[in-house]
């Protein structure tokens, strides 16, 4: 050894590391010899400066970071000697890449080299450049490149070739002082020159129409001849696989062929006997042939019409479809999907052997086959598809069945020819795959049923008859139970019978059973509970028989841990007890979803791509709001099939007002006012009105749509007065009413409902931080007393301390001031403090209310002071 | 064009890896781990391809290696299958009957075949013989560069004493 050496041998090194037990002793030699060859690096050893190169690779391969080696590999590359640039060029092949700064330094050297004198430096250089370079490198270094593709020795013309490819890709521009050497280089006998020759034209005719049109003139039939010699050539033992002289040539030029026979009729009428001979005549039991064939097909497919070939191509896929090798199979679906825009017929032909495909055992090929069958499908085929696709999904790993479903919906949806068999399909693919079904299209489903007015009666039972069978699909059971909620009369009664059913007998406690059966069972998210719940609501009106039932399932739900199904029990609970006179109003059938909003929502967020299947994008949440003539009942129901709307769209008032929002992201009333005490006040809420007057759900729907309207007048919910029962879902939501509910219910119950002239409450001040809202209303047989609640809403992030609410008012007035709710005022509209007071006029009916008004409060312990004057009050008061 | 080679062992252990398209460190380290869980997880029988990325992976498992070719859509699976098969010949004769721990303490060797094999992520060469030809050639001039810096380290050594 020598005396200077330091270190290990590389096959030391990589033998220790190899007899390493765990990884921390692995780590721990690492770091021994990255020590030691920085040490090395940092000293300037010349005589072992490649083997810690090559040591450093071997590191860089384990995935430890090696940058520190990277001016090595410089340093090795200008050294003058062979085994120094050898080891350098692969270093800075392995260790760089071609967005690091340090490359830019090594275009000198490259420069050096491929002017060297041995021709093997040359070759090293080529390579690497080839690899690696960069648009600036191949700017530099193009004119050296470009000579060397006439260099004396065919290795290095076949290099600087490849290296040619690379440039043009990185800088096109450069393409046409290629196109003249390439064209050369066609007419060379070496086939590794050849067939870098052929590729680099390949290349240059992506990136230039010029290079495409010169070669297509120039030298369509040289490289027909060319082919038609290797295909007839004697046997060549040099280029011999599985008999086939030069496979990859072959390949090479049918692909360049492709390309300049595509949109040119002359060009592909040039080639079309040599193409055919290759077709008929190239061997296909083995991977060599069958490679050859597959791209011969491919070109046939892209030059210019050509019936008998085309008829030949087919045929050979064909055989390809039937073959027992699985690479050949997926070839053959991969290549019949370009082929499905040329030939669609022939394609057909063979729909059989895919739809085999679908079933395979292997991953790759039933993808393949899936996107192949998905662009089969029409108007005429879609039935016996369809079958074969949901036969195919009972078979099927979980894994796959994701996919497949989506894709079965997509078609089912687009192709369906009537609605009856769309709901059959999807009901089919529900009881089958329910879990691997995405919202909006159950959503979709539900929307065309409640469309089909006909069909209710028929989808109601054949739902029910499915979720006897499979209630493992979570997608199903919430389906069905939409249905039995609404249509659960239709299915006790065999409504609407079609010839094509059988007749089933279903009690009104066997609906009920089911309905029960769907909240009990323990993989239940709480969404189908949530519609459960609603669905026996609805049939405690329609199934009078049940309705003590129905109120015992509600309140077994009335101890439930998740909030929103305590709630529901509750309320539900009080609506059966309470209020039987609007109970029927209440839980009518749900008028006719809008399917032109629906589909027009869905075709906003899903991309229209083909493969995409459905989609992911949910966008239902909105919907709800939308639909111009949103009827309660509409509300109230769709509410659960919403189950997870985002609350973050805050906008969305009014829905989170229905507390349609089941997400645990919901609970902030919950952390402004105990639960417990929530519910409490609820009840008190539901209870006070024994005897609302009973609305009828038009004036009811006018109400909400114009709290849609104008959501800052969130306290129109006083207006709501006599409707509270029928949003019971409101306080879950937002707080700040829900306090304003309580306020106004909860004092003076009885006073509201003998209200004299109710007036619209008025925002009475409004900064950038706050906002105090009056609800203004009259004493009966007191007209020159008015009685005014403020609300104030906290519009900054910070919370309000202190708060003191001042009031003056002129002389003619007489002011008396409440103790106000709160002296804190939650951040953001998270609450918000009420207080009431009574102004009384002694100049009724002449001088209209006025009030100066001064608002006090602290702000982490700093004073703030607001002042204004309150004159909108309406006249009369 | 084939976007980078890698080698594979059962273990899922790193022997070769060649970029020819731009991967940051990071992102090759990251292509390594979601293809080796990919790959080695198919059995047998199944075809020799996966899509990736929109890209499609041609694999081919010899003993316990698994040799991996990145390429486009459209480029001809088969073809990569002969390429890789192409390699391993090369690598046999160069090697004599080659296994894994030929690749594992001779890594560079196998980096200087596949690189008179691919440039720019094109085959470069379907002679086997040619291949086997330049590398040796090179080999032995890297021979005669050691011979003569031995030979002149013996005369400093022997002036020394």
């Amino acid at each position: 050894m020598n005396p200077f050496s330091s270190g290990t041998r590389l096959r030391d090194m990589i033998r220790a590391i190899r007899s390493c037990k765990t990884a921390a002793e692995e780590r721990a030699v690492v770091r021994k010899e990255c020590a030691a060859i920085r040490a090395a690096i940092s000293e300037n050893d010349q005589d072992y400066r490649h083997r810690n190169l090559a040591k450093l690779m071997f590191i860089h391969m384990l995935g430890y970071p090696t940058h520190f080696g990277q001016m090595e590999c410089l340093k090795l590359i200008a050294s003058s000697g062979f085994p120094e640039k050898r080891i350098g060029y692969l270093g800075l092949m392995l260790l760089l890449d071609e967005r690091q700064e340090v490359l830019m330094l090594v275009t000198n050297s490259l420069k050096q080299d491929l002017n060297h004198s041995n021709q093997y430096i040359i070759g090293l250089a080529l390579c690497a450049l080839g690899n690696i370079c960069s648009a600036e490198m191949a700017r530099d270094l193009a004119p050296e490149v470009e000579r060397l593709l006439q260099f004396r020795d065919p290795n290095i013309r076949k290099k600087a070739a490849l290296c040619s490819i690379r440039i043009i890709k990185k800088v096109p521009d450069l393409a046409e002082n290629f196109i003249n050497p390439a064209a050369s280089l066609l007419r060379e006998k070496h086939h590794g020159v050849l067939i870098t020759g052929v590729q680099l034209c390949t290349d240059l005719c992506k990136v230039s129409s010029e290079a495409l049109e010169y070669f297509r003139e120039k030298c369509t039939e040289g490289l027909v001849k060319t082919l038609k010699d290797m295909a007839n050539s004697p046997y060549a033992p040099e280029y011999d696989i599985a008999g086939i002289t030069d496979p990859f040539l072959h390949i090479r030029l049918l692909k360049l062929l492709r390309i300049l026979g595509q949109g040119d009729a002359d060009a592909s009428d040039c080639m079309n006997d040599i193409l055919a001979q290759v077709a008929t005549k190239i061997e296909s039991n083995k991977n060599a042939g069958n490679a050859i064939l597959y791209e011969c097909v491919g070109t046939i497919m892209s030059i210019e019409d050509n019936g008998g070939l085309r008829v030949l191509a087919i045929n050979i896929l064909g055989r390809f479809l039937s073959n027992r090798d699985n690479n050949i199979r997926y070839v053959a679906l991969n290549m019949l999907m370009k082929a499905i825009t040329v030939d669609a017929q022939a394609v057909q032909r063979h729909r059989a052997t895919i739809l085999e495909c679908v079933k395979d055992s292997d991953a790759s090929i039933r993808k393949k086959a899936l996107d192949l069958v998905y662009l089969l499908v029409n108007e005429s085929n879609v039935k016996p598809l369809t079958k074969e696709l949901i036969e195919s999904l009972e078979a099927s790993d979980q894994e796959f069945k994701g996919v497949l479903t989506a894709k079965i919906c997509s078609l089912v949806e687009k192709f369906s020819p009537e609605k009856i068999w769309y709901i059959d399909q999807m009901l089919k693919v529900l009881s089958e795959a329910g879990n691997f079904v995405k919202d909006e299209v159950w959503h979709a489903l539900i929307v065309v049923i409640s469309n089909a007015s006909d069909l209710h009666g028929y989808s109601v039972r054949a739902l029910y008859r499915a979720f006897q069978t499979s209630t493992e699909q979570e997608t199903l059971v919430r389906v069905a139970v939409w249905c039995i909620g609404e249509y659960g009369d239709m299915l006790v009664n065999n409504v609407g019978m079609l010839d094509i059913e059988e007749p089933i007998t279903v009690t009104e406690s066997d609906a009920v059973d089911a309905l029960e059966v769907s909240i009990k069972r323990l993989n239940s998210d709480l969404t189908t509970k949530a519609m459960a719940l609603i669905a026996l609501l609805k049939l405690s009106s329609r199934f009078p028989s049940c309705s003590e039932r129905i109120k015992d399932i509600i309140l077994q739900n009335k101890r439930s841990f998740v909030l929103e199904l305590q709630q529901r029990s509750i309320e539900f609970n009080c609506i059966l007890q309470k209020h039987q006179n609007i109970r029927s109003a209440l839980v009518e059938r749900m008028p006719v979803l809008d399917e032109a909003t629906f589909s027009g929502r869905r075709a906003g967020s899903l991309p229209t791509s083909v493969s995409t299947s459905t989609g992911t994008a949910r966008n239902l949440p909105n919907g709800i709001a939308k639909p111009a003539a949103a009827p309660v009942a509409d509300l109230l129901d769709l509410s659960s099939d919403d189950a997870p709307a985002p609350n973050s769209s805050g906008g969305d008032f009014l829905q989170d007002l229905l507390g349609v929002d089941l997400s645990p992201a919901s609970a902030p009333p919950g952390t402004s006012q105990p639960p417990k005490a929530g519910t409490d006040v609820l009840l008190d809420l539901l209870s006070i009105g024994t005897s609302p007057p009973a609305q009828s759900s038009s004036s009811a729907s006018n109400i909400l749509s114009s709290i849609q309207d104008d959501k800052t007048s969130l306290v129109n919910l006083n207006g709501l007065a006599s409707l509270t029962s029928l949003s019971p879902n409101a306080t879950s939501a937002s707080p700040a009413p829900m306090m304003d509910l309580l306020d106004g219910f909860g004092p003076s119950p009885q006073k509201k409902e003998e209200n004299g002239p109710a007036y619209p409450s008025l925002v009475a001040y409004e900064s950038s931080t706050l906002r105090m809202t009056f609800n203004i209303s009259k004493q009966p047989g007191n007209p020159q007393t008015t009685l005014i609640q403020a609300i104030f809403t906290n519009l900054s992030p910070n919370v309000y301390n202190d708060f003191l609410f001042q009031a003056a008012v002129p002389k003619f007035l007489q002011l008396h001031l409440d103790p106000a709710s709160s002296n804190t005022l939650p951040a953001s509209g998270n609450g918000s403090i009420i207080q009431s007071m009574k102004v009384t006029n002694s100049q009724h009916g002449k001088k209209s209310l006025v009030m100066r008004i001064r608002i006090a409060y602290k702000i982490n312990s700093k004073d703030v002071l607001e002042e204004g004057q309150v004159s909108n009050f309406p006249r009369d008061l | 064009m084939i976007h980078f080679v890698l080698l594979i062992s059962r273990q899922g252990k790193v022997r070769l890896t060649k970029w020819y398209s731009p991967y940051s460190q990071k992102e090759r380290t990251k292509v390594i781990r979601e293809l080796s869980g990919l790959i080695l997880t198919r059995g047998p029988k199944l075809c020799n391809f996966v899509e990736w990325r929109g890209l499609r992976v041609v694999y081919k498992r010899y003993a316990s290696l698994y040799f991996c070719m990145c390429i486009d859509e459209d480029d001809n699976e088969l073809e990569i299958l002969e390429i890789i098969h192409h390699y391993v010949e090369v690598l046999d004769r160069y090697f004599g009957s080659v296994c894994e721990l030929d690749l594992i303490y001779n890594f560079h060797k196998a980096y200087f075949i596949l690189d008179e094999l691919l440039i720019a992520g094109e085959l470069q060469e379907p002679s086997k013989r040619t291949v086997t030809r330049l590398v040796a050639a090179q080999d032995s001039l890297v021979e005669t560069a050691k011979e003569q810096t031995s030979s002149i380290t013996n005369i400093i050594a022997q002036a020394a004493k």
